[in-house]
């Protein structure tokens, strides 16, 4: 990224100076750092440090992209933004913002949702992607692209008290390429499994600090100073106040770039972590005669029974009652290890059940006992109780 | 004995316990171990065959599992184990 056609102003050597002065960065560091071209993908509470210090540093170009608008609960940790910004697009704020931090530099707006449409052709211009997204498929989206891109990602990842660095896909000095996110975790939790910082929380001060490291490292990355954290997975508590450095590798099965790669585009990142019930396969059912060989057999299952509680009383199969209304808040009692069989009346209220757990929680195992109580009666214990 | 770090998404499972002693000889002993002790905490580590989650990382010192004996990686008594889960938070 060194260019010998990179001319300082001498308002720019005056501004860069206390950089220019340190022996190991020197001007040839801020040459580069000047013709440099950083996309900054989420301008939120990761972005905002590395765009101000990345602004401050000199970087020549900075991309920013976001959809998003600057709204009142943004302000206890993104400091790019004033309460005069309220409402206004994140994206044109920041850029007002880092105008008037330094006006030497070219800022390229991007008001749009990164996708798989779109990923390739923002990405392609840039030299270093930075990674400050708030959600998994995202975080894929961005790496994929990265990857098949072949740009250097410098990730930051936070979350209450806990934040996450690390350099991917980086080819050091001597050629070697580094691991990427899909190296470090091959698959996304499913959805509710982790709640977003939007459901958890954040201390407003760890982006500041885990974003902060994260410009560092793309100082590096563009000038080569120093050593960079590819191949190293930097975890910070800020509760308990301890870091560790934990040292990550290449996945030979890793689907992008591993022995036998699978990925060559970008693909439908929603579905890949589990967001799109729609798309989803049918949902599994069971008969009442299958279930009544579980039965007999002492099969290992778990039955929920999402009828009402004065329905229960009538007749049941001994299932554990969790009515329709209250099935979320009792997400918890459900195995995830198990065969869940679950049941109502006649399948309907059982099948809106297995939805919304799917949905919300990313259950695998639920089946619907098709007919319900009633078919199981009429086919099996046609002495019960009907109504 | 061995020091295990649970992280900040999965305190909550831990009765809010940062660092746990387990008594165990091998990776496998501490999820066991886990898993008994914390029945919610299981179903975040473990998927339905019983093994690790592809989205949860755990270290033995400075190394990941998946770069030494997966589950059988052997634990010692200095050794301190890290669950790493994954987290996408960037902020919005």
């Amino acid at each position: 990224m060194a260019n010998d056609t990179i001319q300082f102003t001498k308002e720019e050597l005056a501004r860069y100076n206390r950089h220019i002065i340190i022996p190991e960065f020197g001007m040839e560091a801020q040459k580069k750092l000047k013709a440099a071209k950083v996309l900054v993908i989420g301008s939120g509470g990761l972005g905002s440090p590395v765009l101000l210090y990345l602004a401050a540093a000199g970087v020549g170009t900075l991309g920013i992209v976001d959809f998003d608008v600057v709204d009142d609960s943004n302000l206890q940790r993104q400091v790019l933004f004033g309460i005069d910004e309220i409402g206004k697009p994140k994206v044109e704020a920041a850029k007002r913002r880092l105008e008037s931090l330094n006006p030497h530099i070219k800022i390229n707006l991007y008001n749009t949702h990164i996708n798989s449409g779109n990923a390739l052709d923002i990405i392609r211009d840039y030299d270093v992607v930075a990674d400050g997204t708030d959600n998994f498929p995202t975080r894929y989206l961005v790496n994929d692209a990265s990857v098949l891109l072949g740009k250097p990602n410098v990730y930051a990842s936070i979350f209450q008290f806990e934040g996450q660095v690390s350099v991917f896909n980086y080819t050091n000095a001597k050629g070697e390429l580094g691991p990427n996110y899909r190296d470090l975790y091959p698959t996304p939790p499913p959805p509710g499994l982790v709640p977003s910082c939007a459901e958890g929380g954040v201390l407003g001060v760890l982006p500041g600090i885990v974003g902060s490291l994260q410009a560092s490292e793309v100082i590096k990355v563009i000038t080569g100073v120093g050593e960079t954290l590819s191949g190293r997975f930097f975890i910070f508590d800020a509760l308990n106040f301890e870091t560790r450095t934990f040292k990550i590798k290449r996945n030979p099965t890793n689907p992008l770039n591993g022995e036998n790669p699978t990925i060559k585009e970008l693909i439908d990142y929603e579905q890949f972590c589990g967001m799109k019930a729609v798309e989803k396969s049918p949902m599994k059912e069971i008969t009442v005669s299958e279930l009544y060989d579980m039965q007999v057999n002492g099969e290992p299952f778990q039955l929920i029974d999402v009828r009402e509680p004065h329905e229960y009383d009538i007749v049941n199969l001994a299932g554990e009652l969790i009515p329709l209304a209250t099935i979320a808040a009792n997400a918890d009692r459900i195995s995830r290890d198990k065969k869940v069989i679950v049941q109502c009346k006649l399948g309907g209220r059982s099948a809106k059940a297995i939805q919304e757990l799917e949905e919300k929680f990313g259950f695998t195992n639920l089946y619907n006992l098709k007919g319900g109580i009633m078919a199981y009666i009429d086919e099996l214990e046609p002495e019960w109780t009907r109504y | 004995m061995a020091t295990v770090i649970i992280p900040t998404p999965l305190r909550k499972f831990t009765n809010n316990t940062a660092k746990l002693i387990i008594n165990a000889g091998n990776v496998q002993d501490v999820v066991n171990d886990l898993s008994l002790n914390f029945p919610e905490l299981k179903r975040h580590l473990l998927d339905e065959n019983g093994k690790i989650r592809s989205f949860v990382n755990v270290f033995v010192g400075d190394d990941d599992i998946r770069d030494l004996q997966q589950e059988n990686t052997s634990v010692k008594e200095e050794s301190v184990i890290s669950i790493v889960p994954a987290i996408a938070g960037g902020v919005k």
